[in-house]
């Protein structure tokens, strides 16, 4: 599996959303990314990469886009 | 008139991320004229959220005796009109940019983002005299079932949770949790009396929005339900830099007695104070508290009862427990004790129907010491995320909505567990009651069995279904 697809992959295990959705999406954009989605997608990011995310890099993952960001200039992981 | 606002006048009583703020003596000028435009004693349902609009409005009508109904704005459409059509509100206070898609109704009043609309209905019910206040039983299942509060519950509540937790008008607490809900109603609620500045923001703990306004707007506490001192877990709050900080408050379902002990030393280490609390809608909000400096050493105990309030447990033949260590039902009395429930327009003229006695439902022991530990419930609910959801309800509509569905929910709090036979429309129940409960999706999960476990009378045996989600 690629990067991506595996990123993609976190979001709809996690938001339990379709996999269509998943590109553009933004944190309370959509019910199921609130809160507690928010701490079950970063489970399954830090699962999938087998990484453990920062602080500030949690709480600044506020959209598909950004997150991709913040993996690839602070954990090293391309798309 | 339950809050003073004129005693701080010069005060900060509310105050944005953005930096708008209203003093004491605008929150009373302001909540005076939307007062004046509803113009007299009547039913209204706002529309809540954690912003200025939405926390002046709801102090002017309660000041000026207007009754407010306070649901969550994110409330599904299809119950919040269920709502709509057994009250008969003669107004809606809501975001304005939710305003577009009522119809029927004129908007008479504008402010902060908020709108007044009135509505046509003919029907109006009369309210009974102590009514200040309704609001749902935390998790809504689209049960009309309301909690009817006084301006007596309200006042008494609010003083001594001031009185226990010792708040004056320093005190600068951010918001955390719904309006809507009991638990974040009493914070507003209590800082109010003492002429504390409330910091109000729809940001959630898990972005750096909220971090930087909670940083830079100097907060000095926040309430928590379990849920949410997991997620702090998650982001490492405890090696966070908060001088400010000084109070985390816990309530709305039992923390784990892990978490409760790492905060509780998270706090004694860093001259904070956590202080888990124990409380329900039906008693306005708070009953019993952990006292900070007995937070490590009673770990895992609600506490005792606030001030002005009297706790003892009854056994199953209704008498008193006098002996530690043995679980009985736990009963509250204090003048916080709500008036009963409504649930239909006709209900609103009631008076009080409870007497200050509160039987709550939960199972509890106390120690030597006098100090409470919850055990269970006596009843079928969990509580999620902090809401209380019953699960024969849930299981009432489910097979409402299915046709010829046998089905059974069960589970722990946070995690539910919907027992279905028929494998092919599993994924259907769950979004049915994610849908109907509002709540994400990560507390619930299917479990497909041959059978749903029944006694010969055909009453569901829960106790067989704890196999499938208990770890021995």
């Amino acid at each position: 599996m690629s990067n991506k697809e595996k990123y993609v992959q976190a979001f709809v295990e996690a938001l339990e959303v379709e996999e269509s959705i998943v590109e553009g999406l933004e944190y309370q954009a959509i019910a199921e990314w609130d809160s507690v989605g928010h701490m079950s997608l970063i489970a399954a990011i830090e699962e999938a990469f087998d990484i453990m995310m920062d602080t500030d890099d949690i709480i600044d993952f506020s959209s598909y886009e950004k997150g991709k960001e913040i993996l690839t200039s602070n954990y090293g992981i391309e798309f | 008139m339950v809050w003073d606002l004129d005693k701080n006048r010069n005060n900060i009583a509310i105050i944005d991320e953005t930096g708008v703020f209203l003093s004491y003596c605008q929150l009373g000028t302001e909540g005076g004229k939307i007062a004046e435009t509803v113009g007299r004693r009547c039913l209204i349902f706002c529309l809540c959220e954690n912003s200025i609009g939405s926390v002046f409005g709801y102090v002017g009508f309660i000041n000026n005796r207007i009754v407010p109904v306070l649901l969550n704005r994110h409330l599904e459409r299809e119950m919040l009109d269920h709502l709509l059509e057994i009250y008969c509100p003669a107004y809606l206070w809501m975001p304005e940019y939710q305003a577009d898609v009522f119809e029927n109704t004129c908007c008479v009043y504008r402010a902060h983002g908020y709108v007044l609309l009135k509505t046509d209905y003919r029907q109006e019910y009369p309210l009974n005299d102590e009514l200040a206040l309704l609001l749902t039983t935390s998790g809504s299942t689209g049960s009309p079932k309301l909690v009817r509060q006084s301006y007596e519950n309200i006042l008494d509540n609010a003083k001594s949770i001031a009185q226990y937790l010792e708040l004056n008008e320093r005190e600068r607490p951010i918001t955390t949790l719904p309006m809507n809900y009991t638990y974040g109603l009493s914070i507003i609620n209590s800082h109010l009396l003492v002429g504390a500045t409330i910091l109000v923001t729809e940001k959630s703990l898990m972005q750096k929005e909220f971090w930087r306004f909670c940083k830079e707007a100097e907060a000095t506490s926040f309430g928590g339900v379990p849920y949410t001192y997991e997620m702090l877990e998650k982001i490492r709050f405890r090696g966070m830099e908060l001088p400010k900080l000084k109070t985390m408050t816990q309530a709305g379902g039992k923390l784990t007695p892990e978490l409760h002990k790492l905060f509780a030393q998270y706090a004694t280490d860093h001259g904070k104070k956590f202080i888990v609390m124990y409380g329900q809608c039906e008693a306005t909000a708070r009953m019993g508290y952990l006292p900070a400096d007995k937070s490590l050493e009673k770990c895992g105990s609600m506490g005792i009862a606030i001030p002005g309030g009297k706790f003892h447990l009854i056994d199953v033949n209704g008498q008193d427990v006098t002996e530690p260590h043995v679980t009985g039902e736990l009963v509250y009395e204090g003048a916080n004790v709500t008036l009963g429930y409504a649930e239909c327009g006709e209900d609103l003229i009631k008076g009080d129907e409870r007497g200050g006695i509160l039987q709550t439902g939960d199972m509890a022991q106390f120690d030597e010491d006098g100090y409470y530990y919850i055990v269970g419930r006596k009843k079928r609910f969990l509580k999620i995320y902090g809401n209380r959801v019953n699960l024969d309800e849930i299981d009432r509509l489910v097979k409402a909505h299915f046709n010829n569905i046998d089905c059974a929910s069960a589970g722990v709090d946070d995690h539910m567990y919907l027992f279905v036979t028929d494998e092919t429309i599993a994924e259907d129940v769950k979004s049915f009651v994610v849908h109907k409960t509002g709540l994400n999706p990560a507390a619930f999960k299917t479990v497909v069995i041959g059978e749903i476990p029944k006694n010969d009378a055909g009453k569901t045996l829960y106790k067989e279904l704890t196999k499938y989600y208990q770890q021995s």
